[in-house]
């Protein structure tokens, strides 16, 4: 069997080359837009008119409090929750998420904080799980490992000795970046990260936010949702923050410093820093 | 055929392991519960010496071929409960409904129906599939644990067997006479060279298998195991066929009544559970579906993310459960020469005792179908040996329990083991 690289079906997309930091976002890299997002649980408004861009080749972080509406935001993002009210725009056509499936599709990936993955299987068969390649109805063994290794290497994920190891043996980082890499080997344009850090020592994370970089270096986009305010300033492009389920503030990393980004999550205000976006209505 | 720089490349990022890393990885992998053979083996070698010792007619061509028949029902039972314990389910009525489905067969190919052998066997087949799916629609509909669904079916289907089998009008047993193909299953033998020619497929098809994978990751530029270890496992699968020849094909007749009878080669029923080894691992190794109820029993929320349709591959499970089941029960029935009301309730401790004697976990997502092959033979070693040796039930009740406490035991500390070393 021949299979060249170049025409695996599993090659990572590269969507443009990267868009300019510190740059606000220019119209035409905005993969992701969204306008007017509400989400309302009976009398419970979680989401109050969210607006947020999410550009192409960019790391942008969403941060915020507990309960600030950040999972409620890449649910509705994801297809799980439907949005009451507000426009989601991808790549400037308005969109309609109605499933996890859907979402997929469009080319959005999201991995959850419990990664979803299964211990007893290997690399190989976790990333390829739900969608094998077959020869003769049979599995293709061969062919899936080589793309997989190629998909690893593409994203220099090189702590992972063999692939043909049970997931159940990798560390707890190693298993974000298989997790990661299951989700952008299908052609995705959005990675969404919940909490990638979350229970990582340091050395792991230092891996996992490498792996974050490359993914937008790779023309990507990159949704980052985390607590962790220094792998937030280490990694970012863009931040994002949700107060009480508005999007107060949002703009490129260096018009924030760490008190002003702990003051708008704490109080969804700022007077410090170089920020000065004006809070979303 | 050349491997591209790039792809040599990029495996060239991940080390390749030497030899030794290699087989201490496989010893490694012991304590795990990945590759749990060799205990098991030595497990085969003490008890063999043992019940050898004790009496020296164990270990003769005879007494071997009636453990070999005996063990293909614990064999196939066990492989039925292999489907379900992959996904963490478990199926407590395979022994009842075995034998409903031979019953099925018997009494169909009986003076009163007449039945051909073939319509009678599916027939068979097709009432215990049913039955399993019936299992597998209540617990996935009314997400009822399989265990309790399966208790259930356990008391149900043994009332249906006894009246079936009562409703006949032949006193509580119906014997197969009538059906000589049922019967010659277990009864009746290969020729010698049919013998040799069957054996010496299996174990080139299976050298072939390990082979040509070796190849064909090699070519493409991938990790291959040592051929140390590949020529180790081919090496050990010519002997064992070698000695199964000697031992099938060895004369088992006596001298009766003034003149030698002559009874040698492998008994049809092996050959059953040969193809039943060989098409459930292809099933499991190759397949999607296969791939999918590792991946179920695994992380079932995880396999649903990925797309699989977990409801619909639980429900495969069932039927596969119940298709093997239907198939031991023609093999049980085969070898008791007909079907009666009164069944030995133990034949689905024997069914779980097999499957995870032989490296099944019962906690979902490890397991192969050669587990059932090993255990069974297992099982049959201590239920031959305990025979011979004219122990009573009593005791083979007790030994079979410990063995299967041993076993569940062994299997909950890999898991454990698993657990901690990530």
């Amino acid at each position: 069997m021949t299979n060249a690289p170049e025409s695996s079906s599993t090659s990572l997309p590269v969507v443009g080359p990267p868009a300019h930091l510190d740059s606000g976002v220019s119209s035409s890299s905005v993969l992701l837009e969204l306008r007017g997002i509400t989400k309302s649980f009976g009398a419970v408004q979680a989401l109050k008119h969210v607006d947020l861009e999410v550009p192409a080749g960019q790391v942008t972080a969403l941060i915020g409090d507990n309960g600030a509406g950040k999972s409620t935001l890449i649910k509705a993002i994801a297809g799980i929750y439907a949005p009451t009210s507000g426009q989601i725009l991808w790549n400037g056509e308005e969109v309609h998420v109605h499933s996890p499936r859907e979402a997929e599709q469009l080319g959005i990936a999201t991995v959850y904080q419990d990664l979803a993955l299964c211990d007893n299987l290997d690399v190989v068969q976790n990333m390829f799980l739900g969608h094998e390649e077959t020869r003769y109805h049979q599995l293709d063994e061969i062919s899936m490992e080589l793309a997989a290794k190629k998909v690893l290497a593409d994203l220099s994920v090189t702590t992972v000795k063999s692939v043909r190891q049970k997931v159940a043996s990798l560390s707890g980082g190693q298993r974000q970046s298989i997790a990661v890499a299951k989700a952008v080997m299908r052609d995705s344009k959005l990675v969404i990260l919940d909490e990638p850090t979350a229970a990582l020592g340091v050395s792991q994370t230092a891996q996992v936010l490498g792996l974050i970089h490359t993914l937008a270096s790779r023309g990507i986009a990159v949704l980052l949702i985390s607590h962790n305010l220094a792998d937030v300033f280490v990694v970012a492009d863009r931040v994002a923050v949700m107060y009480l389920g508005n999007l107060v503030s949002s703009g490129p990393i260096s018009d924030y410093d760490t008190a002003s980004a702990v003051d708008w999550i704490t109080t969804g205000a700022s007077t410090r820093g170089a920020s000065t976006m004006a809070p979303a209505s | 055929m050349s491997s591209s720089p790039e792809i040599n490349d990029v495996d060239s990022l991940v080390p390749h392991e030497s030899p030794w890393q290699e087989v201490w990885a496989q010893l490694k992998g012991l304590r795990r519960g990945d590759s749990g053979m060799v205990p098991i083996v030595i497990g085969i070698v003490v008890l063999v010496a043992y019940f050898q010792i004790r009496n020296s007619l164990f270990l003769s061509a005879g007494n071997l071929v009636n453990l070999f028949v005996q063990a293909t029902t614990f064999v196939l039972l066990g492989m039925a409960e292999i489907w379900l314990l992959l996904l963490g389910d478990i199926d407590l009525s395979v022994g009842y409904v075995s034998v409903l489905g031979g019953a099925t067969a018997v009494i169909l190919g009986d003076g009163q129906f007449h039945w051909p052998w073939f319509l009678t066997v599916l027939m068979a087949i097709l009432v215990t599939t049913a039955i399993g799916a019936l299992h597998g629609a209540i617990t996935i509909l009314l997400r009822v644990p399989s265990f309790i669904v399966t208790l259930a079916g356990l008391l149900a289907w043994e009332g249906v067997l006894i009246y079936v089998v009562d409703a006949q009008g032949t006193g509580g047993t119906i014997s197969d006479s009538s059906e000589k193909v049922l019967y010659d299953l277990v009864n009746t033998n290969m020729s010698t060279l049919w013998t040799i020619i069957v054996l010496a497929a299996s174990v080139i098809a299976s050298s072939l298998v390990l082979l040509l994978r070796d190849r064909a990751r090699r070519r493409n530029g991938l990790t291959v195991l040592p051929f140390v270890i590949t020529g180790l496992k081919i090496a050990a699968m010519v002997i064992a066929g070698g000695i199964l020849v000697s031992i099938f094909n060895t004369n088992r007749g006596v001298t009766f009544a003034g003149h030698q009878v002559t009874l040698e080669g492998m008994p049809w029923a092996i050959l059953v559970d040969i193809v039943m080894l060989a098409g459930g691992t292809a099933f499991l190794s190759r397949t999607k579906a296969g791939r999918y109820l590792y991946a179920i029993g695994g992380n079932a929320e995880a396999a649903r993310r990925a797309g699989v349709s977990v409801n619909r591959h639980r429900l495969l499970a069932f039927m596969l459960t119940g298709f093997t089941t239907g198939i031991a029960g023609l093999l049980y029935i085969s070898r008791q020469g007909g079907v009666s009301d009164n069944v030995d309730s133990t034949l689905v401790l024997y069914a779980v005792a097999a499957a995870v004697i032989g490296g099944t976990s019962l906690f979902g997502g490890r397991g192969k179908i050669i587990h059932a092959l090993i255990g069974g033979l297992i099982v049959a070693i201590i239920y031959n040996g305990m025979g011979l040796l004219s122990i009573t039930a009593s005791a083979e009740y007790i030994a079979i329990a410990v063995v299967l406490l041993a076993a569940v035991t062994v299997d909950s500390l890999a898991r454990r083991g698993s657990e901690v070393s990530r």
